[in-house]
């Protein structure tokens, strides 16, 4: 069993992040919440509405966004259209209205577009819009991947290790960018390996080790936790 | 800029599709541009599920059966208005697809592919069995022209001016249908599914949508087919068939709405070039289709601009070679 007996809570406009060793069960958690994955038994909660087994575009539509571990771009796609595809949840033209440009989904696909470009301008991307999105770095992959979240709109934002594979000036930018996100009100759920960005940006830290919850509190206390240090660096290490 | 050459290249194809007539005279030759309308309509609908959705339909010569049979049968027999039976056909072959679409989809994999192949062989059969209706195995004659305010279209000419309007037509909206919300996601549905369902995609139902928008080009092709003819048999919508038109998306490049047009044209013309050869069609269609597949797997035009880049790349010193 990859997750069992977890249970924590996201204070809304926190950052959380949940760290914890590999095979640990951080990605099946956010597949958990994100309805990738569906749990044998327990509960989801998202703004008081049980959430559990719904199929992620469900998910999607009541405000939860998230970001992948492999980075899930839509290769072929422009960057400005990857970001576009952000806003589907958001309108509403269907196939044939959307076909035949009637007058209401042309003002609809105008709108897109312009939300689109504020959220490259947002995360700095504006200057690669009509390049394909496989000609990114990953660094920028990583950044246009929560770009095409924001463009949702969501309420809560789930980032599985987005500083895996940067460098550390983008790291950097990274955890100023997961800051900023937060001053604007939004919430983010964090699964995160580099240590030193979790510290810095996470209001609450919890940790998982074998699927398990070991231990939950503010970034001070977790680096002085003894569960968390034994399972970081082995219980021989504390003798 | 993008936008004056994109302007360019319709203004370009209507200009062509109307000058044709004027130079072409023989009979002949217009009905095998009449062949290539009705098969580039096939092959977009086709394409927009195979080269944006992802799925392949084994079974599209069915679909483009229900409509021919249901125009030939509606008109022919019953003396419906040949508009009311197009509408007709339209309805029968979306209703299949939306029934064979709905359990096939929901399972992950190229269940379609089977599915509309187990489809494409039952509807042969019984277009070959339901003789009362379909006139069996030795076809159903007498399907009247179609007539619009008087204007019958019953010559090859004539046919021309209903059959390419509608391609026209037909390829624009499929083109403003890729650059759309809907067409937006079944392209971000065919390079990650996850992705496209994290952001609100319900990605079964967009699979099913295409899938049935594609099954009424077929049926809408299908229609005029039995008007053009006047005359249509089994033999016409057998499984061969849909997999000519599987080649002909794979040939003119999938994903690509004016591939299409090329991938229609070519292989239509191509059969009529190696009438000799007609006894090895199969053979023929198959091979064209390992050979594209193997060495184009991006389609003709798409793989000879790639190729022309290659050897400039190789010409400037680049390469392995260099």
């Amino acid at each position: 069993m990859a997750v069992n007996d977890v249970s924590f809570g996201v204070t809304p406009g926190q950052i959380k992040a949940v760290i914890g060793p590999n095979g640990a069960g951080k990605t099946t958690l956010f597949n958990l919440i994100t309805g990738f994955l569906a749990p044998q038994r327990g509960r989801i909660l998202y703004e008081d509405v049980e959430i559990q087994g719904e199929p992620p575009h469900q998910v999607a539509s009541r405000g939860i966004a998230r970001t992948f571990q492999l980075v899930q771009l839509f290769e072929h796609m422009s960057v400005l259209e990857n970001v576009m595809v952000g806003r589907h949840r958001l309108s509403r033209a269907g196939l044939l209205a959307g076909a035949l440009r009637l007058p209401w989904t042309r003002r609809e696909e105008a709108d897109i577009r312009q939300r689109a470009w504020e959220v490259l301008e947002l995360v700095g991307l504006a200057s690669r819009a009509h390049q394909p999105a496989a000609v990114l770095p990953l660094g920028l992959k990583r950044l246009l991947e929560v770009a095409r979240a924001l463009a949702s709109e969501p309420r809560l934002l789930l980032l599985d290790e987005p500083a895996s594979g940067l460098h550390r000036v983008e790291t950097e930018r990274l955890g100023e960018l997961i800051l900023a996100l937060r001053d604007r009100g939004l919430t983010l759920l964090l699964v995160e390996h580099d240590m030193s960005l979790t510290m810095e940006v996470a209001d609450e830290i919890a940790v998982l080790n074998y699927g398990r919850l070991i231990a939950e509190g503010p970034p001070r206390a977790i680096q002085r936790h003894p569960e968390v240090i034994a399972a970081y660096l082995g219980t021989d290490w504390q003798r | 800029m993008r936008l004056r050459r994109f302007l360019n290249r319709w203004l370009l194809f209507v200009a062509v599709v109307i000058l044709i007539p004027l130079a072409v005279e023989s009979e002949y030759y217009l009905t095998l541009l009449n062949f290539i309308g009705i098969h580039t309509i096939l092959v977009v609908g086709l394409n927009l599920l195979m080269g944006y959705a992802g799925q392949i339909s084994l079974g599209h010569a069915a679909f483009f059966g229900l409509g021919a049979y249901t125009s030939g049968i509606l008109t022919g027999t019953y003396g419906i208005n040949p508009w009311l039976a197009l509408m007709a056909g339209l309805l029968i072959s979306g209703s299949a697809a939306f029934l064979i679409g709905v359990p096939a989809l929901k399972l992950r994999g190229y269940y379609l592919a089977m599915a509309t192949l187990g489809f494409g062989v039952i509807v042969y059969i019984v277009f070959n069995e339901l003789q009362t209706w379909t006139g069996g195995p030795s076809g159903l004659a007498g399907i009247p022209a179609l007539a619009l305010a008087g204007f019958s279209f019953n010559t090859p000419l004539k046919l021309y001016l209903l059959i390419w309007p509608a391609v026209i037509f037909i390829l624009a909206l499929s083109a403003s249908l890729v650059d759309s919300r809907t067409g937006r996601a079944l392209r971000a549905l065919h390079d990650s599914e996850a992705a496209a369902e994290s952001l609100g995609v319900n990605t079964q139902r967009l699979k099913l949508l295409i899938f049935v928008w594609s099954a009424l080009y077929a049926s809408l092709a299908g229609s005029l087919y039995a008007h053009t003819m006047n005359f249509i048999a089994p033999s016409s919508f057998d499984i061969m068939f849909s997999i000519k038109l599987v080649t002909m998306v794979v040939v003119g490049g999938m994903a690509s709405i004016w591939g299409s047009l090329l991938g229609a044209g070519v292989l239509t013309v191509l059969p009529e070039l190696l009438v000799f050869f007609h006894d090895f069609e199969v053979v023929i269609f198959g091979g064209i289709l390992m050979t594209v597949m193997i060495f184009l797997p991006r389609g003709l035009i798409r793989g000879l601009l790639d190729l022309k880049e290659f050897r400039r790349y190789q010409k400037e010193g680049g390469g392995l070679s260099g």
